[in-house]
């Protein structure tokens, strides 16, 4: 029998829980799958890991999946499967409060709240994730990873990554 | 029914699929590192899309095929994708013709298919019409810049545009056994959507100086797999790796 089998559900969900808010983003490791709002938790039966992808053609999603499952298999966890879903769409308000925090610390503007169902590049105020200032412009719609944005800061010029509404 | 419904989203996959594959023959040589970017962005959001309709697909048609089988393993022929996404991408204006005409036609579309009687039509409509949005906004706002731009980016739009009025009808075409799925709230009824896009159409060539759509003689189809000869070419490059290695895993 695996450890997995041999947990009791609610013990085996905080296994789970634990094993996944270490595994990071493979584009901004800084935060966790769990952050990101990726790892929607743990199906009915307790089988099923159920993640959901960000941006549909988010290159990242294999290897995000890869990384759950070789997180799960060194914690024993063989078992439990891994069940992706679409529905209801990802947006960057499942950006949890901490993964915010971490954003900014890594210096990435993280996207405010209520997002939902506006445009990819809705400009409003964004804030300079070194110096705080919001007096920031838009470099470039299209940055680093298809989620960002480059930015730049007007007070001390650094510019940064914005995490794009989604 | 099956059958058609495969048919239709081999035409929303295969849109999308041909279209993200020219995107990314801009990567590496855009006008600017920043239109670089834009244009693989796009794609990839395109491939995204093409993976989550044919792998439907696969699944409709129950003969094992995945999405990876059916972009890498099927033939021109066998392609529903429209005309118009397979047109060489010309210069950077004609590029930005095209994705202004076809991203304006898959947002109406989209945002009719999230309402669609089939759950996963309507899930995968919902993930990618957030994106398409922005496609649309993007591609509005460089056709303004370019039509209402210099003497020369003006012209590049207007040749860009002349090329691509004779597939529109191509793109919107149905036949009986579609639109009996779209009564049933399947597929969306595509001749509905046609007033707001050549509304949506019209207003934004307004703002960026350019001559009204002319009517002109329309060419078919390639909804029924009878293409132009540039699909070949680039279906010979896209599917070149998988077809010589068929079993490679990596």
């Amino acid at each position: 029998m695996s450890a997995g089998a041999a947990l009791s559900q609610a013990a085996l969900r905080a296994r789970i829980d634990t094993v996944l808010a270490e595994v990071p983003d493979p584009e901004i490791p800084a935060v966790s799958v769990v952050d990101l709002g990726i790892v929607r938790g743990v199906d009915a039966d307790g089988r099923n890991v159920i993640v959901t992808p960000t941006y549909t053609g988010c290159p990242a999603t294999i290897a995000i999946e890869l990384a759950i499952r070789v997180a799960l298999d060194e914690a024993g966890l063989e078992d439990i499967g891994i069940k992706t879903v679409l529905s209801p769409p990802w947006t960057t308000d499942m950006i949890s409060d901490a993964g915010r925090d971490k954003l900014r610390a890594y210096g990435i503007a993280p996207p405010p709240k209520g997002a939902e169902g506006r445009s990819l590049h809705g400009a409003d105020i964004v804030e300079c994730p070194q110096c705080g200032s919001t007096r920031t412009k838009e470099v470039s719609r299209f940055g680093s990873t298809p989620c960002k944005a480059l930015w730049q800061c007007s007070d001390c010029h650094e510019p940064f990554d914005r995490f794009k509404c989604h | 029914m099956s059958d058609t419904l495969f048919r239709s989203l081999l035409e929303l996959g295969d849109d999308s699929l041909i279209l993200g594959q020219r995107l990314c023959e801009w990567c590496g040589k855009a006008p600017s590192v920043e239109v670089d970017l834009s244009l693989s962005n796009l794609g990839l959001d395109l491939m995204g899309q093409a993976t989550l309709f044919l792998n439907y697909a696969g699944e409709v048609e129950g003969k094992g095929r995945d999405g990876d089988r059916l972009a890498f393993h099927r033939d021109g022929e066998q392609f529903r994708n429209s005309l118009l996404v397979e047109q060489p991408n010309g210069d950077f204006g004609q590029t930005m013709a095209r994705q202004f005409l076809f991203s304006t036609y898959q947002l109406g579309l989209f945002e009719q298919l999230v309402k669609s009687a089939d759950p996963r039509i309507a899930e995968i409509a919902a993930k990618a019409v957030k994106e398409v949005r922005s496609h649309a906004d993007i591609s509005a706002e460089w056709v303004i810049r370019l039509g209402d731009g210099t003497e020369d980016s003006h012209e590049r739009m207007v040749d860009g545009f002349d090329w691509f009025w004779r597939f529109i009808d191509d793109m919107f075409a149905m036949d009986d056994d579609q639109r009996a799925l779209a009564e049933q709230g399947i597929l969306a009824d595509k001749a509905a959507l046609r007033p707001a896009f050549d509304a949506r159409v019209a207003a934004v060539l307004a703002e960026a100086t350019l001559p009204a759509a002319q009517p002109v003689w329309q060419v078919g189809s390639g909804r029924q797999g009878k293409h132009s000869e540039h699909l070949s070419h680039l279906l010979a490059e896209m599917q070149q790796l998988a077809r010589a290695h068929p079993e490679a895993t990596w």
